[in-house]
C-alpha cells in the first residue's frame, strides 16, 4: 500500500560546535520519509542522535544542512509566517517526562488550550471549553479534570494530558520522543493503546522515538536504526526484526530481554564495537535490499553481510 | 535450600503526609538466600523502593516503621551473628552495615556519584573507612575492582571525574564502589532503567558474573519483566504494599496464580504476535490513605469473589517455594483460569524454552 509521504527528510545534518576545534556531529546525513497515517520508529542507543532528529524536524534546532519537507513545504530553512504557522499547528510533540513538560502553575484546561489561544482557533469561551472537553474524552480523562493542576495526576494521566495538548491542534504528524519510557509496564500499555486508537481515528502519522525495542516493534509500521548519527538500517518492522542485515541491528536485537527465564538465562547479547569492527559509516552508501529495506554499507560489506 | 541471609517479617511502614497517614507497606514478608537473586516487581507506588530503603534505614523523615523485623545473618570473623537491623541506631547502621555489609546501587548513576571527586577516591573512600586499609592497599584494590567491572585502562580512569564517563561506565563505577568492601548483600534499585538495551545487557551480565564469583546475594527491583527473567532466581510480586505472589522465577513466569501477576504478564508487548491490542489492567491502584478492606486488588480483578471485598486473603501454598495471596486458590472457590491469550502465550514460551534447553525440567508446567 503506497501512501503519499507527509514528511521527507533528505540528508539531514545537525552539528553542534563545542569549541573552535571540536564539533559534535550528532546527526550526520540521515534520509527517511514518513507517510500519512503510519508510525515510523526511530531506535538506537543513547547518543545516537534519535532525539536530535526529532528536535531538528520540529525546529527546536536549526538544521546544519539538508532539507525537511512537510506536506510539500520546505521547513528546514528560515521560516516565514506561513511556514511557521503550518509547522506549529500541524506538527506536534510529546515529551518523555510528563511532569517536566507541563506548566505546574496552569490548570489542565489552560495547558491543553494554549495552542488554540496562540493561533486564535475559537470564537467564544464556550467553544474553547467544548474543544478541550472533547479532547479530554478522547484521551480517557474525565471533564472534571480540566480544572485541576498537573501535580494532582498520576504519571500515566499526565502523559495523557501531554497527548491531549498535541491532539487539540489536529496535527498531521506527532513526534513522540521517548513518550512512554518513564512509565511502567501496565501504564505503557494504556498509553500505547491510546496512541493506536487515535491513529486509526484521525489518520495522524507518528514519529516514535524510543529505545525499548519490543514496544517499537509493537507500534511501528517501519523502523529506522540509528547509530552515531547515521541511519544504519531502515525497513518495515518485519524487515528489521526478521531479516536484520547490519551487525549493529543484530547486536541491538540480541540485547532485548525476553520474559522467558529458561531461555533468558542462556542468552548472551552479540557484542558490537564500532571502533574495532572496521566499519566506516562515512564510506557506506544506502544499499537497497528490497523496496522497503535498505542498509548503510560499502559494496564489500554488503556482500559479506548478505552472503551468510 | 541455602541459608537465609536476610529475612523480613511483617514489615509495616507509613508516611506522614498533609492528607493523613499513608500506609505504604502493609505487612511484608521476604527472604533472601545466600548467593541468590530475588527480584521485586510491581508498578510504581507499590512500595518496592520503600522496602529496600527500610533495609538500609535511609527512609526520609516523614516515613515511619511501625512494626516488623529485618533479620540479617552474617559472619563476623568466626562467629555467626544474627541481627535485627531495625533495632540498630542510624549511627550504628552507617558505621557497621551500610556500604560494609549491605550496599545499594541506585537508578541514576549521575546523582549517586560525587561530581567533585575523582572516581578513584570514591572507590577507595569506603575501604579506608570501613576496612582500615592504607591508601596504597585501597588503591591496589580499586584498580582490581575497575578491571572486574570491565573498565579498560584503570590507572588513568582512577583520575577521571564522573562527568567524563558515559552513563554505562558510570553505573559500572557505582557497582565497583559497592563491591569495594565485599558486602554480603547488594541491593539494585532499577539500576538499568536509565540505560539503553545494549548497555543494560552488559550491566546485567556483569552483575551475574560477579555473583557467580563472589556468591553475593542480590535484591533486584525493576518493573521490566524481561530483566527479571534474566537475573532472578526468585520473584516477589508486590501490589499496594504487600507481596501478593512469590515463587521461583520459573514458577512465576510459567505458572502464575495471582490475577495481578496475570495482568502484569499480559500487558507486556508480545514479540511474536501482530497488532492485537495490548492488555491493560482495568482501574488504578488503591489510595493507601484509606484503610483497605479485603483484597487490595479486588476492585481491579475481574475474577473477584465476594469474600475479596471483606477479608484479606492469606498466602496460599502452591509448592514449597510458590505462594500466592488470592482467594481463588481456596478449596471452596470456583476454578478460575488465566485468560486464553495469556495461556497461549505461556504455552508458546514454554515450548521455546524447551527447544533451547533440552535438559531442563519443564514437564511440570
Amino acid at each position: 500500500m503506497e501512501r503519499t509521504p507527509i514528511l521527507q527528510v533528505t540528508d539531514l545534518k545537525q552539528h553542534f560546535k563545542m569549541s573552535k576545534k571540536f564539533t559534535v556531529k550528532a546527526v550526520d546525513g540521515v534520509s527517511f520519509e514518513i507517510r500519512e497515517g503510519e508510525t515510523y520508529g526511530l531506535v538506537g542507543e543513547s547518543g545516537s542522535g534519535k532525539s536530535t532528529i526529532g528536535r531538528s524536524i520540529i525546529r527546536l534546532y536549526q538544521p546544519t544542512s539538508g532539507t525537511v519537507t512537510f506536506q510539500g513545504v520546505d521547513i528546514s530553512g528560515p521560516l516565514k509566517e506561513k511556514e511557521q504557522v503550518l509547522l506549529r499547528t500541524k506538527m506536534q510533540m510529546i515529551f518523555q517526562d510528563p511532569m517536566a513538560c507541563l506548566n505546574p502553575r496552569k490548570k489542565v484546561i489552560d495547558i491543553i488550550a494554549q495552542g488554540l489561544d496562540i493561533h486564535k482557533l475559537y470564537k467564544t469561551k464556550q467553544e474553547r471549553k467544548e474543544k478541550v472537553d472533547r479532547i479530554l474524552d478522547k484521551v480517557g480523562l474525565s471533564r472534571e479534570h480540566a480544572n485541576r493542576y498537573p501535580h494532582q495526576f498520576s504519571g500515566g494521566q499526565r502523559q495523557r494530558i501531554g497527548i491531549a495538548r498535541a491532539l487539540i491542534m489536529e496535527p498531521k504528524l506527532i513526534i513522540a520522543d521517548e513518550a512512554i519510557s518513564a512509565l511502567d509496564v501496565s501504564i505503557q500499555a494504556q498509553v500505547v493503546n491510546l496512541m493506536k486508537e487515535i491513529q486509526e481515528e484521525t489518520n495522524t502519522a507518528f514519529l516514535f522515538i524510543a529505545h525499548d525495542l519490543s514496544m517499537v516493534k509493537y507500534i511501528s509500521d517501519r523502523i529506522g536504526v540509528l547509530h552515531l548519527g547515521n541511519l544504519v538500517e531502515t525497513g518495515t518492522t518485519q524487515d528489521i526484526f526478521d531479516h536484520p542485515i547490519h551487525p549493529y541491528t543484530k547486536s541491538l536485537l540480541s540485547a532485548i530481554p525476553h520474559a522467558n527465564p529458561i531461555k533468558e538465562k542462556k542468552r548472551v547479547a552479540i557484542p558490537y564495537d564500532y571502533a574495532t569492527s572496521g566499519i566506516d559509516y562515512s564510506n557506506g552508501i544506502q544499499q537497497k535490499i528490497s523496496d522497503s529495506h535498505s542498509v548503510l554499507a560499502t559494496d564489500e560489506e554488503y556482500k559479506a553481510w548478505t552472503a551468510g | 535450600m541455602s541459608e537465609t541471609v536476610l529475612s523480613i517479617r511483617n514489615l509495616s511502614i507509613s508516611f506522614q503526609t498533609s492528607n493523613g497517614m499513608v500506609n505504604a507497606i502493609r505487612g511484608l514478608d521476604l527472604d533472601l538466600h545466600k548467593g541468590k537473586t530475588v527480584a521485586i516487581v510491581g508498578e510504581s507506588g507499590s512500595g518496592k523502593s520503600v522496602t529496600v530503603k527500610a533495609i538500609m534505614r535511609i527512609l526520609s523523615g516523614n516515613q515511619k516503621i511501625n512494626s516488623g523485623s529485618i533479620t540479617f545473618n552474617f559472619d563476623s570473623g568466626d562467629e555467626k551473628i544474627s541481627q535485627d537491623l531495625l533495632k540498630l541506631s542510624k549511627k550504628e547502621m552507617r558505621s557497621r552495615i551500610n556500604g560494609r555489609r549491605i550496599a545499594m546501587v541506585f537508578q541514576d548513576p549521575m546523582t549517586s556519584l560525587n561530581p567533585t571527586m575523582t572516581i578513584g577516591k570514591q572507590i577507595m573512600e569506603g575501604m579506608i573507612i570501613h576496612l582500615n586499609k592504607t591508601r596504597a592497599e585501597a588503591h591496589e584494590r580499586a584498580l582490581e575492582l575497575l578491571r572486574l567491572v570491565g573498565i579498560s585502562d584503570p590507572e588513568n580512569r582512577m583520575k577521571s571525574y564522573p562527568h567524563q564517563l558515559s552513563g554505562g561506565m558510570r553505573q559500572r563505577v557505582v557497582i565497583a564502589i559497592m563491591l569495594a568492601c565485599d558486602p554480603e548483600v547488594l541491593i539494585c534499585d532499577e539500576p538499568t532503567t536509565a540505560l539503553d538495551v545494549t548497555i543494560q545487557a552488559k550491566i546485567l551480565e556483569l552483575i551475574k558474573e560477579i555473583q557467580a564469583r563472589t556468591h553475593i546475594s542480590v535484591i533486584y527491583i525493576t518493573h521490566d519483566l524481561g530483566v527479571v527473567a534474566k537475573v532472578a532466581d526468585y520473584v516477589a510480586v508486590m501490589y499496594a504494599g504487600k507481596i501478593v505472589e512469590r515463587g521461583t522465577v520459573n514458577e512465576i513466569f510459567y505458572d502464575p496464580k495471582h490475577p495481578y501477576t496475570w495482568g502484569l504478564l499480559s500487558s507486556m508487548p508480545d514479540i511474536g504476535s501482530e497488532n492485537e491490542k495490548l492488555y491493560t489492567i482495568p482501574g488504578s491502584p488503591p489510595n493507601l490513605l484509606h484503610k483497605i478492606e479485603g483484597d487490595a486488588f479486588a476492585p481491579r480483578n475481574v475474577h473477584a469473589l465476594k469474600i475479596d471485598f471483606k477479608q484479606e486473603p492469606p498466602m496460599f501454598k502452591i509448592t514449597d517455594t510458590h505462594y500466592a495471596a488470592t482467594w481463588l486458590l481456596h478449596e471452596n472457590a470456583s476454578k478460575v483460569e488465566m485468560s486464553e491469550t495469556l495461556r497461549r502465550r505461556i504455552d508458546k514460551v514454554v515450548k521455546e524454552a524447551g527447544r533451547d534447553g533440552e535438559n531442563t525440567d519443564l514437564a511440570s508446567y
